[in-house]
């Protein structure tokens, strides 16, 4: 298959103004608060943001995981090639996922199930989604291990046999088995050594150039992200506060939540002493506050920002940024 | 300047069930006042366990420890005591470190109560709330417990209880890398300012290449409990000569469009650490490997002034033949 250009593609999911709380007793936890984006086939999107961003709430509501309750989508849609996701029973949502959608976990060493050998766990997911044998399962089973870079003879290991990246390589076996249109990537190298964490990266983008699969990487390694992906957008506090292309994300970044976060991170090329860091802490989605959710830690701060939430403002195409800076 | 802190071919074995793990393996270096020395190296590496053994929470296996010109290797338990107040530890999860009995200003105040630093109870608290001031805690968090406090400011309550005690040597363990970026940032800039303010020496170990060569003036970059290079950090970066440490570095995802797009992609992944055979112990991932690598164990040579490395083939694989 054709590496196809990333703005020919045609949309094949699209999150409109979604909505998620966490309802416990009479507390509402607002972690995400009216998002939007789109990715296009073979594209892929990373979702950046430091922890209790939303993001991993995000990508639980996408693939119909999200715990509820206490979970709850109170506004939104997610259209899976124009089909609303939202409000699906569980049945047709049990063959999208793992067949059409598929995600990998963070830690591979607990998403993976301890008692039954790599290889049958892969066959499982290959048996509920395609209409074959189990000996033909078993021999796209095998196949897949062997595109991951596993031998085939190693079909009958169990997961305590295998180190950390070689159970991440499984776990990306099992969410390709079925070819699927859409993968959600949360945290996928996280756990990992650098050295491990090239070879798996290298891996995801051979795999994802071959099959023309979308992908929503979730991270929070700007690194990772520069190297991976077609689109950035950077949460915060339940907001997409600024998304684009990745060349204007690292090259243009215009919110500044966004540029702190690249001025946090130590630069190899430079000499400063000390980092400029972003002062205080993410707001509790408890108790958001009130107009834009970064203004209690940013520099820019106008008497606007506490009262207003910034509308989306297109820069420059396709770059939008949530903040009142940019008229 | 005067070193602090001298380890001479350092071992540390762990017995299992297969044989003798070599945690730590012959490592040496030495650090001065002042500075700080990054260990970086991957999961398993060993480098926790040289932390470890280096501030006495572990025994040597073999090797020697110096402290000011003394022999600390084997200290009695009243050596230990007043070793102690010199030597401290910051450790990797601020999560499991701090007693969830104890509220901040306990857990930071407790050093000074075993090692009675303070007349009388006014004099007590006024340090605490000096230390609190240094690290960046508010004072209304004093009668705060560890779960109410986010990730960041507990780990100023790891930084403030090392640093209770005016050591001159604090061993990090990781402090960072349970933090997310811009709180990662706030800790490597107050590790840097107090290394300023009160001239401690720190060992930082850390597995993220970016954060080492920030808060470091040296690097030893380990591989299975053994050092293969260690030189001044800017200059290692700028070159450097072991192939796992080129593979290594070549490895960090940058946050730049269009940079190091030239991988040097390992085969492999760690052999196991059980009584390995007199071998460099790369060699199995290395692409420059000969018979001989896989007979004699590489020592460590001075290449350059003030680094060092332990590669058999050093010279071919960077073109240095004269």
């Amino acid at each position: 298959m054709e590496i196809r250009d990333i703005c020919e593609g045609t949309n094949l999911l699209e999150v409109k103004g979604l909505e998620v709380h966490y309802i416990v007793d009479k507390d509402v936890s607002r972690a995400v608060n009216g998002i939007s984006f789109v990715i296009n086939e073979g594209e892929t999107l990373g979702l950046v943001g430091e922890t209790g961003a939303g993001k991993t709430t995000t990508a639980l509501a996408l693939i119909g995981l999200l715990p509820m309750p206490p979970g709850k989508i109170v506004q939104g849609e997610i259209l899976y090639k124009g089909t609303n996701l939202v409000g699906q029973n569980e049945r047709y949502m049990r063959k999208k996922r793992g067949g059409d959608i598929t995600m990998i976990f963070q830690d591979p060493m607990t998403s993976l199930n301890p008692l039954i050998s790599v290889g049958n766990q892969i066959m499982e997911v290959v048996l509920l989604h395609e209409n074959l044998s189990k000996l033909e399962a078993t021999k796209r089973a095998k196949m897949m291990l062997e595109t991951v870079g596993i031998p085939g003879d190693r079909y009958n290991d169990f997961p305590y046999q295998f180190s950390g990246g070689m159970k991440q390589r499984v776990m990306i076996a099992m969410a390709l088995a079925c070819d699927p249109r859409f993968l959600i990537a949360d945290e996928p190298t996280t756990a990992l050594d650098v050295t491990i964490q090239a070879q798996v990266l290298k891996l995801m983008n051979n795999l994802k150039k071959e099959r023309n699969t979308a992908v929503l990487l979730i991270t929070h390694d700007l690194g990772v992200v520069a190297e991976v992906c077609n689109r950035v957008a950077v949460m915060y506090a339940g907001h997409i506060v600024e998304n684009g292309p990745v060349e204007q994300i690292f090259n243009d970044m215009r919110h500044p939540y966004t540029q702190g976060l690249f001025f946090a991170i130590p630069d190899l090329d430079s000499e400063s002493e000390f980092l400029k860091s972003l002062e205080g802490l993410m707001p509790d989605p408890m108790h958001l506050p009130e107009g834009c959710p970064f203004h209690p830690r940013c520099s820019h701060c106008m008497e606007k920002c506490k009262t207003e939430v910034p509308p989306n403002l297109e820069v420059t195409p396709g770059h939008l940024v949530k903040c009142h800076l940019y008229p | 300047m005067k070193k602090l802190l001298e380890i001479k071919n350092l071992k540390k074995y762990f017995p299992t069930e297969l044989g003798r793990l070599h945690a730590v393996d012959d490592v040496s270096f030495s650090l001065e006042q002042g500075k700080t020395l990054g260990v970086v190296g991957e999961s398993g590496c060993g480098k926790s366990t040289l932390a470890r053994v280096v501030v006495h929470l572990l025994e040597a296996t073999g090797g020697q420890i110096f402290f000011e010109g003394k022999n600390v290797t084997n200290p009695n338990k009243s050596q230990m005591h007043t070793l102690r107040q010199n030597m401290q530890m910051v450790f990797q999860d601020p999560y499991a470190s701090l007693n969830p009995r104890m509220s901040v200003s306990e857990i930071i105040g407790e050093p000074l109560k075993i090692y009675h630093i303070n007349r009388n109870r006014k004099e007590y608290n006024t340090r605490v709330d000096e230390i609190m001031d240094t690290v960046g805690l508010a004072s209304r968090l004093a009668n705060s417990y560890p779960h109410e406090l986010d990730g960041g400011r507990r780990q100023r309550v790891g930084i403030g209880r090392a640093l209770a005690l005016k050591p001159k040597f604090i061993a990090c363990d990781e402090p960072v890398s349970a933090l997310d970026v811009s709180i990662q940032a706030q800790i490597l800039n107050l590790l840097k300012r107090l290394q300023k303010d009160f001239q401690v020496a720190y060992i930082f170990i850390t597995h993220d290449l970016s954060v080492v060569r920030h808060i470091s003036n040296d690097i030893a970059v380990m591989y299975m409990g053994t050092l293969v290079e260690k030189s001044d950090s800017k200059e290692l970066f700028r070159s450097n000569f072991h192939p796992y440490t080129k593979a290594l570095l070549s490895a960090i995802p940058r946050p730049k469009i269009g940079a190091n797009k030239e991988r040097i992609l390992l085969r492999g992944e760690i052999t196991s650490p059980i009584e390995p055979s007199e071998m460099c112990r790369f060699a199995p991932r290395c692409g420059y490997a000969t018979e001989k690598c896989f007979k004699e164990k590489p020592l460590l040579e001075e290449l350059l002034p003030n680094h060092f490395v332990a590669c058999h083939h050093v010279r071919e694989v960077n073109n240095l033949l004269d």
